[in-house]
């Protein structure tokens, strides 16, 4: 039977009305017609179902939607100031090509978001470390590490954090 | 996923009568890491999800430098890898912890959790045997306190009965002559299942061992303590020659099995590096 859930998601008050074995993943996807969120395995391997969950991330095909009740969810269409505006993390992955099919793309981008609130001055290892739950099987890291720093370079250097 | 019935008892009481009366067919759900896998590709059947994060005080954390280390079931991995008090005290179960899944699996799975799951590879089950760790669970009557290593009786297996939960777990607090090692072997650095596991305590005085624990995981049906080993240890002065004693001690211990991720044969060469090894660290030796 369906249960209503609420939960904030990128700022708007959301209702979604879930079975029991919904995960949070499908219930964004579905019901919450959010698909900028990715399925890849659904079983926490990938790390293209990223998501901000109350201030951290995690997998969001290992939540029930249910478990989110009352939750705030930040999904990568939340993250441009404007519809016109990339984030800076998304305009430097394009600087960057830090991306060639994308699929792997919100997931790694919500990561290092979640990386750069906790730690704006990552060094190259943190990235990675933070970064090992998101697999890209296209472009290879590099890229991606790059726009990550570049990413926190430029918000240091704007004085933003 | 096949649907199940959910519930969110408000107490541990409540939880556990719900427990005792559906039995085999409902589980806990806690991080749900584990669980939320082993239902979606069908390795368990569970009518029954019984979710605890409703119950209050499973989520305390507490450090005293005579008592030790005390959390909650609901505490997860995450929160213990960035504590303060375990990288400074528990550098064994730090490390390990930080090679459990990645952040994302690590910000929802709990320790408790991934005790339960008794894994014989579970990253953390050896550091927290070697240190002596031991569970709370709550039955529906007065506490009781299970030793850590007294917990498991086989792969996925434990001692607890349907209605047991739990509750938190605790750690003694280090000597202050203790070192601490763990060594997790895999094929890869991250998102690995350890192939070999080995955690070291050591009370060590001027290369004299006083009392020592060496926990091996993923090379037997549960975690186990290689006590033979131990006993090889203590009371001697640690050198060369004892280190490759104790590793060949260490190797005779293990009973590993071959699967896809190592051959038994492989398993068994790497307890003895890596006894070796974990010993040296956990001494104060150059990583």
């Amino acid at each position: 039977m369906n249960r209503l859930v609420s939960m904030t998601v990128n700022g708007e008050a959301r209702e979604l009305a879930v079975a029991p074995n919904r995960t949070l993943l499908d219930a964004l996807r579905n019901e919450g017609s959010l698909t900028g969120t990715k399925k890849g395995c659904d079983v926490g391997d990938c790390g293209a179902c990223t998501v901000i969950m109350d201030g951290r991330p995690v997998n969001a095909c290992l939540v029930l939607a249910i478990e989110a009740e009352g939750a705030t969810i930040e999904t990568i269409e939340g993250l441009q100031p404007s519809y016109d505006q990339p984030h800076l993390l998304q305009q430097k992955f394009m600087e960057h090509g830090g991306a060639q099919c994308g699929f792997c793309t919100p997931g790694i981008i919500m990561m290092a978001k979640a990386l750069l609130d906790e730690n704006p001055d990552p060094s190259e290892d943190e990235i990675r470390f933070a970064l090992a739950g998101n697999i890209c099987r296209c472009t290879g890291y590099t890229k991606i590490i790059d726009a990550v720093r570049a990413t926190a370079e430029e918000l240091r250097k704007a004085g933003t954090l | 996923m096949k649907p199940f019935e959910y519930y969110e008892p408000a107490s541990l009481a409540e939880a556990s009568d719900l427990l005792r009366r559906l039995g085999k067919d409902a589980s806990i759900i806690a991080g749900g890491t584990d669980l939320l896998v082993e239902m979606k590709e069908e390795l368990r059947s569970v009518l029954h999800v019984v979710n605890i994060k409703k119950i209050p005080n499973l989520r305390n954390f507490t450090y005293d430098p005579a008592a030790g280390l005390r959390f909650g079931a609901l505490v997860t991995v995450r929160e213990v890898e960035t504590s303060p008090h375990v990288i400074g005290n528990y550098p064994n179960l730090a490390k390990a912890v930080s090679l459990l899944g990645s952040v994302q699996v690590r910000n929802r799975a709990t320790i408790v959790g991934n005790i339960c799951r008794a894994s014989p590879s579970a990253d953390t089950i050896p550091p927290l045997i070697a240190d002596g760790a031991s569970l709370s669970v709550y039955d529906g009557g007065a506490d009781r306190t299970i030793l850590l290593e007294d917990f498991f009786t086989g792969p996925g297996r434990t001692v607890l009965s349907p209605g047991d939960i739990v509750t938190g777990i605790s750690l003694p607090a280090p000597g202050p002559t203790s070192g601490r090692a763990y060594i997790k072997h895999g094929r890869r650095k991250a998102m690995e299942l350890a192939t070999v596991g080995v955690a070291v305590s050591i009370e060590h005085v001027a290369g004299q061992c006083s009392d020592v624990r060496i926990a091996l995981g993923a090379v037997a049906p549960t975690v186990i303590r290689a006590r033979r080993t131990e006993d090889l240890l203590r009371g001697r002065r640690i050198d060369a020659a004892l280190l490759a004693e104790a590793a060949e001690s260490a190797m005779q211990e293990a009973t590993p099995i071959g699967n896809v991720r190592a051959s038994a044969a492989y398993r068994r060469d790497m307890v003895g590096v890596l006894t070796r090894r974990a010993i040296g660290y956990a001494m104060g030796g150059a990583r």
